[in-house]
């Protein structure tokens, strides 16, 4: 089969890879050093690993697919995450979802149209002292109420 | 050199989210400006446990105890504290009590606590070796190789009567020494760090405040059974927890402690870390052994055991990290000591993360036999907001709920699997009135049903049409044959289901259904929901007596739903209601009430 869109790996995940290469089960290792590298994992780069590792597609796609991780879709230029743990469950982590539903206009799992925000609801991330916790790019916000989600999300924007 | 004052900043995860860092550069900035650089050791250390009241800021030798500590309180602790030598009251623990009494000791969650395994946790810079090595670090690695025969360690770990503390509570002497003894020359030793019991943390502040104590033991196991290779299966949502290993992991290697002929006995052993991926099932051993393979996490059947047939078909111990990091203790002051602590069945100490509707949420180690009770009430502080306690939840999406009833029993393996329970990884989690407990079980057979790899029938099928029948009956439209149909279906997927994933999780239903049938039973036969969770079991009523007629929630209302003229009560159509709740977080008067 012929690769189609091909996609360009930058040399350190090229690096990555030889280094990795004769390791065993390194398959989940390199998939996430190219999601570092995309934000996610395109279906052009899943081929080229294929390739490069000697794997078939298949296998790949097994794989990608089984662990919540790895994300099939490409992401928010600032992804949101919000705590469904069951500390933040209770203390109101849905209750964020909804507000940035309405601030938004977002859904779990679906980016902005500008490609602005996308929206995540994530199983703990282990700061429950601070539930309900959201993160934005990485940045924790911990005992939010549904009144901060504007202000937070401004400060992004 | 010894310095005047030393400043412990906690760099745990909850925190570091506070801006802890923050408040350690402006730290660090402050001595610099006030000339007191040259007297002052600031750390970065991991965590303190007392994460309701972070980021929090500890100043030695006088032991004050800072917290909700801001950036911008940087300059005044660096002037009153540490050069006029006076605390600084107002962000004290304790602002009440004078400079002497305001200590750690003092604070009464610390008080009925006991740390074996959070040891260092908020003492040593994790990122330094040689603050673990100050405080004895590396000393049972050193007893082992030069003092103790692979039997000794066996014999010691035996003694001291360390059980699993990642769920199952297995003798972790009898794993050892099942895999020493099985056939082969290569073995292996893993550490499951892929902590996926959501409202759990123990094993990430572990890892971010003393990384090494993971290693040493890895590499003590290594010797006992013959292995040379370990790996570190860690969730790759725990960044700071994987950075702070491998700077560990190299500096350990620089000094001789992990990799070629440790500290000159001969014996090589190295550690690799491998990420998960965000699947809770690879918490199961056989799962986890299958994602480090670099597969899809399935679990396999057991026999053959890790201990015989693991990692790429290789004897291999499988822990997780909070047993590991008992292991040091056990090796430098003995198997006696530790033995000591604890009760007949279950010694030492556990942690959990205490958290949900408690005063103080954080992280606690309480030696075996503590009452919940005094978890909960004496070092919790008891419940948040006034309201009443309802039930704690152990053992995570495995587990199941523990009542006022039960709250003096000591908590160890057996106790709690007798209620109805079990000790699983150490997430505990408070309830109080205000949750329904029919939503609680049906939020973690949510969290099962997506978590389910798929493979067997009595999980995947069980765990979904248990999850339908939750949803009916929180909608209304449960029967009395449902309660039945529960109890079947969770019967057959505790004995039928592959792994302990598919056997546990109908316990949070059969727990809550055993301890609450009357909350059940008002969802299917009364159609309500007593805690007003249920959106739709319930309605919102204003009550004329106390509303003034302010036309406030009538303007709010997303859906036209409020009428009535102004000065006089209003009332809320039902059919046009959406249930938001937005009217009576309007209402300033309380007239809004749910039914």
């Amino acid at each position: 089969m012929s690769v189609q869109n091909e996609v360009e790996f930058s040399p350190e995940l090229m690096a990555y890879i030889s280094e990795w290469k004769e390791k065993q089960g390194n398959l989940i290792m390199i998939l996430h050093k190219v999601q570092e590298e995309f934000g996610y994992i395109p279906r052009e780069a899943a081929d080229k690993v294929s390739e490069l590792l000697d794997v078939p597609l298949a296998k790949i796609w097994g794989v990608v697919t089984f662990y919540h991780f790895f994300k099939l879709t490409k992401p928010g230029e600032h992804n949101i995450q919000v705590c469904l743990g069951t500390a933040c469950y209770l203390k109101g982590g849905d209750a964020i979802i909804e507000a940035l539903h309405k601030h938004l206009g977002l859904d779990v799992g679906a980016v902005t149209d500008d490609g602005k925000f996308s929206l995540e609801a994530v199983r703990c991330i282990g700061c429950c002292g601070l539930a309900p916790v959201m993160t934005v790019s990485g940045e924790v916000f911990g005992k939010v109420t549904k009144d901060q989600v504007p202000g937070i999300i401004d400060k992004f924007n | 050199m010894a310095f005047r004052n030393y400043i412990l900043v906690c760099g745990g995860t909850g925190c570091e989210s506070s801006r802890a860092d923050q408040i350690f550069k402006n730290l660090i900035a402050e001595c610099e400006a006030q000339g007191v650089a040259d007297e002052v050791q600031i750390v970065k250390t991991g965590c303190f446990g007392f994460c309701e009241q972070g980021p929090i800021v500890k100043i030695l030798p006088e032991d004050s105890f800072y917290v909700q500590v801001k950036p911008e309180d940087a300059k005044e602790l660096v002037a009153e504290h540490i050069v006029k030598g006076r605390e600084v009251k107002r962000l004290l623990y304790d602002k009440e009590k004078s400079a002497k009494h305001a200590q750690v000791e003092d604070i009464k969650f610390y008080q009925k606590q006991f740390r074996i395994v959070l040891r260092n946790c908020g003492f040593i810079d994790p990122e330094n070796i040689d603050e673990y090595i100050a405080r004895e670090g590396y000393e049972a690695l050193e007893k082992v190789l030069f003092e103790m025969t692979p039997d000794d360690v066996i014999e010691e770990m035996k003694t001291a009567g360390l059980r699993g503390r990642g769920g199952a509570g297995f003798p972790t002497w009898m794993k050892w020494n099942f895999t020493k003894q099985a056939e082969g020359d290569v073995k292996y030793v893993v550490c499951n760090a892929d902590e996926g019991d959501p409202g759990a943390y123990m094993d990430r502040s572990t890892l971010e405040g003393d990384p090494h104590s993971v290693l040493e033991a890895m590499t003590i196991c290594g010797y006992t059974i013959g292995a040379h290779q370990g790996y570190i299966y860690i969730r790759a949502e725990y960044p700071l927890a994987i950075h702070r290993l491998e700077v560990a992991m190299k500096q350990a290697r620089e000094y001789g402690l992990l990799g070629k002929d440790i500290l000159g006995s001969g014996f090589d052993f190295d550690i690799e870390i491998r990420l998960g991926a965000g699947a809770f099932v690879c918490g199961e051993e056989t799962a986890l052994l299958q994602s480090i393979e670099g597969h899809r996490g399935m679990p396999t059947p057991r026999p053959p055991f890790p201990a015989v047939k693991g990692l790429w078909g290789k004897p291999t111990v499988i822990n997780n990290v909070e047993t590991w990091a008992n292991v040091p203790v056990i090796i430098t002051k003995g198997g006696k000591w530790f033995s000591q602590i604890g009760t007949a069945d279950s010694k030492g100490t556990k942690v959990f993360a205490l958290t949900g509707k408690v005063c103080n949420s954080g992280l606690v180690e309480v030696p075996m036999g503590t009452t919940l009770r005094e978890i909960v009430f004496d070092i919790g502080g008891g419940i948040a907001h006034g309201k009443k306690f309802k039930a704690v939840q152990t053992g995570g999406p495995s587990g199941g709920v523990i009542t006022e009833r039960d709250l003096d029993t000591p908590i160890d393996y057996a106790s709690l699997q007798r209620i109805g329970s079990m000790m699983g990884s150490g997430g505990m989690i408070v309830m109080d009135e205000d949750d329904c407990i029919v939503d609680v079980a049906k939020f973690y057979l949510n969290f099962t049903v997506d978590e389910s790899c798929g493979k067997c029938a009595p999980c995947r099928i069980g765990g979904r049409s248990l999850c339908n029948i939750l949803e009916k009956i929180t909608r209304g439209s449960g029967t009395l044959e449902d309660i039945d149909r529960i109890n079947e279906i969770g019967l057959a997927m505790k004995k039928g289901s592959l792994c302990a994933l598919g056997q546990t999780s109908p316990n949070p239903v059969l727990s809550t259904l055993k301890y609450f049938p009357e909350e059940y039973m008002a969802h299917i036969v009364d159609k309500k929901c007593p805690s007003g969770k249920c959106k739709k079991l319930i309605s919102f009523e204003i009550n004329p007596a106390k509303c003034i007629g302010c036309t406030a929630c009538a303007r709010k209302c997303p859906v036209g739903a409020i009428t009535g003229e102004k000065k006089q009560p209003h009332t809320i159509n039902p059919a046009v209601c959406i249930k938001c709740g937005v009217c009576k977080e309007t209402c300033k008067f309380g007239a809004v009430e749910i039914h």
